[in-house]
């Protein structure tokens, strides 16, 4: 069925939570055997430390992830197309609520969506990006986010890398106090086990605090990956026309500015990933994305809209198994429609200026700067700690009064 | 003892079958409310045209020989479709009276694009993207209630949950289909 959710039949991904969680507590125990000869107190703070990431990322996840991004909050009139946009994809996605809309003031192009459920989400996009697509590849990109925030990976993401979090806080104080104190090889106990158990448990622990945030790491990328797909699939099925989303993910690859605000932690969150140059097409074990040309090879092939006809497209442009699950994909074909017919799929030029100056509207207005609109034809921008009563237009002589 | 096990057996047996009939039908009405639910949003969004029109028309009104029969076709087309609306006509001819309005304001937008000085106005501007953002909605929330009433019917058609369907009265739901040619495919723009 179309609209099942594909959370159903996650068993992949619930088995990679599920190790990420053993990998969390096998760390703790070892720790704990190391110092305390008990593995149950390690266990303890292994658990604490996930509670407390847990506790703020729940609490403040999603407002600390925009700020790092530099992401402001836009209301209807600062950007009214973008705003539309992501009311007609909610409306195609049948979300329940609209998710709050951000823009990021950078020139690199990407995009993301955030919060800790379907209910509290966030999409933010670069002022980059905003000005180079047109609306249908716009709303390709926004439904890509969307269907984020429907197939609920934003949780998922997020769970994964508390997970990871901890994982990388514990093993990384462990080992630094393992190394400054000696305390392993010093702390012998009187009443148990020989030195041969005591040195097997050290080289098990280290081994894990090595191994454990590196393993942790590559579970969280490879979620990610599969996740990306599926969220292109969903694009597909909202807007009806992969092409949007597929000459968008072109114009994304084409592009190698970094987004000045990413890290590691943030990476998986956008639409492509930030720190890296695009048109390198290796599905490496490290990568946060699946290479740009195979999801717009995908796209490009696909001969309908449906979950379904993303997963042939898939299966023939790469081999193997699918990557939507079975639950997704009873539904039968749903046809394609064609390029809106404002902006076909050509690149006008009368069509991007007016985007630039859409976006650079919005950014003046989300710094408070006010507009007037002066006779002559000329729009002045009056900063927000502007003093002095009356505005002279610099280009007709017109006084204006200042306004507020 | 053995007879508590027989009893026992028979009554985990029967709160089973009550707890499977029982959610057969909150799945079934789910889907109906989905299925209501996605009509109100469409019912939102033709409303929303059905406002935004009389601003259109006075807007492009001020302009010289703006083609007058264009903008009665648009205006006719509302009120039938209104018309449709407030009587409640049901989904198939309250889809025929919109695919017509939504064929009248494709013609007038082709219409537009001759008339650079309205191209200009900034008002007209932004009722433009008021107007084709809420064309999107208007075939979006289609999109998702015509999904909607297929998952719905599907659910009521198979096997078992069609006998549940059947007892409690579920009915099918209707398609909100759009049959006007001018919706199906771009206006072509004609330079004469």
């Amino acid at each position: 069925m179309i609209w099942e959710q594909i959370r159903s039949n996650q068993m992949r991904t619930t088995l990679l939570v599920v190790l990420m969680g053993v990998l969390l507590v096998a760390l703790g125990f070892f720790v704990g055997l190391i110092f305390f000869d008990n593995g149950i107190p390690g266990v303890i703070i292994a658990v604490i430390v996930w509670g407390i990431m847990n506790l703020i990322a729940l609490t403040q996840g999603d407002s600390i992830v925009l700020a790092i991004a530099g992401a402001r909050k836009i209301e209807k009139k600062d950007h009214p197309k973008l705003f539309n946009v992501v009311e007609e994809m909610t409306i195609a996605s049948g979300l329940e609520k609209l998710p709050d809309i951000y823009i990021i003031d950078d020139p690199a192009l990407n995009a993301f969506a955030t919060g800790r459920d379907a209910r509290h989400a966030s999409v933010a996009i670069t002022s980059g990006l905003l000005q180079r697509l047109n609306r249908d590849e716009l709303q390709g990109v926004i439904a890509h986010e969307i269907g984020h925030i429907r197939n609920r990976d934003v949780q998922l993401m997020v769970m994964l890398s508390i997970l990871l979090g901890s994982i990388v806080i514990i093993s990384y104080y462990a080992s630094r106090f393992l190394f400054f104190s000696g305390a392993g090889s010093r702390r012998k106990s009187s009443s148990g086990g020989g030195g041969g158990a005591q040195i097997i448990v050290l080289v098990i622990g280290l081994v894990l605090m090595i191994l454990a945030p590196i393993a942790a790491q590559l579970i969280y990328f490879a979620v990610s990956r599969k996740r990306e797909y599926l969220a292109d699939a969903s694009s597909a099925l909202y807007t009806r026309y992969p092409e949007g989303l597929a000459s968008a993910l072109e114009k994304l690859g084409a592009s190698n500015t970094k987004v000045q605000k990413a890290n590691q932690a943030t990476a998986p969150m956008y639409i492509i990933n930030p720190l890296q140059k695009q048109s390198l097409s290796a599905d490496t074990l490290t990568s946060t994305h699946p290479p740009i040309t195979e999801r717009i090879r995908v796209l490009r092939t696909m001969s309908g809209a449906s979950y379904a006809e993303y997963d042939k497209a898939y299966r023939t442009a790469k081999g193997g198994a699918g990557v939507v699950p079975a639950s997704g994909l009873a539904a039968a074909t749903v046809s394609l429609r064609g390029a809106s017919t404002e902006n076909g799929p050509v690149e006008d030029l009368p069509g991007r200026i007016e985007r630039t100056r859409e976006t650079s509207d919005a950014l003046w207005q989300m710094n408070d700067y006010r507009t007037i609109d002066c006779d002559c034809g000329t729009r002045l921008r009056v900063p927000p700690n502007y003093r002095s009563l009356t505005v002279r237009c610099p280009h007709c002589g017109r006084v204006h009064s200042a306004p507020r | 003892m053995a007879l508590w096990i027989v009893l026992g057996i028979i009554v985990l047996l029967i709160v089973i079958g009550i707890a499977v009939i029982a959610g057969m039908y909150n799945t079934l009405v789910k889907l109906r409310n989905q299925v209501k639910n996605a009509w109100a949003q469409i019912d939102v969004q033709l409303k929303r045209r059905y406002d935004l029109i009389p601003n259109l028309v006075e807007t492009v009104k001020g302009y010289r020989d703006f083609e007058r029969e264009t903008l009665e076709a648009v205006i006719k087309a509302r009120n039938v479709a209104m018309q449709a609306s407030s009587s409640g006509a049901g989904a198939a001819e309250q889809g025929k009276a919109e695919g017509e309005l939504s064929g009248a304001l494709a013609r007038l937008m082709v219409v537009v694009e001759r008339y650079p000085e309205l191209k200009a106005n900034q008002n007209f501007l932004a009722l433009q993207e008021e107007l084709t953002s809420t064309e999107n909605k208007i075939s979006f929330s289609r999109q998702y209630y015509n999904d909607s009433v297929m998952r719905y019917n599907n659910q009521t058609q198979v096997f078992p949950s069609n006998i549940i369907a059947g007892m409690f009265g579920f009915k099918a739901g209707e398609f909100f289909e759009v049959t006007v040619e001018e919706e199906r495919q771009a206006p072509k723009v004609s330079f004469k």
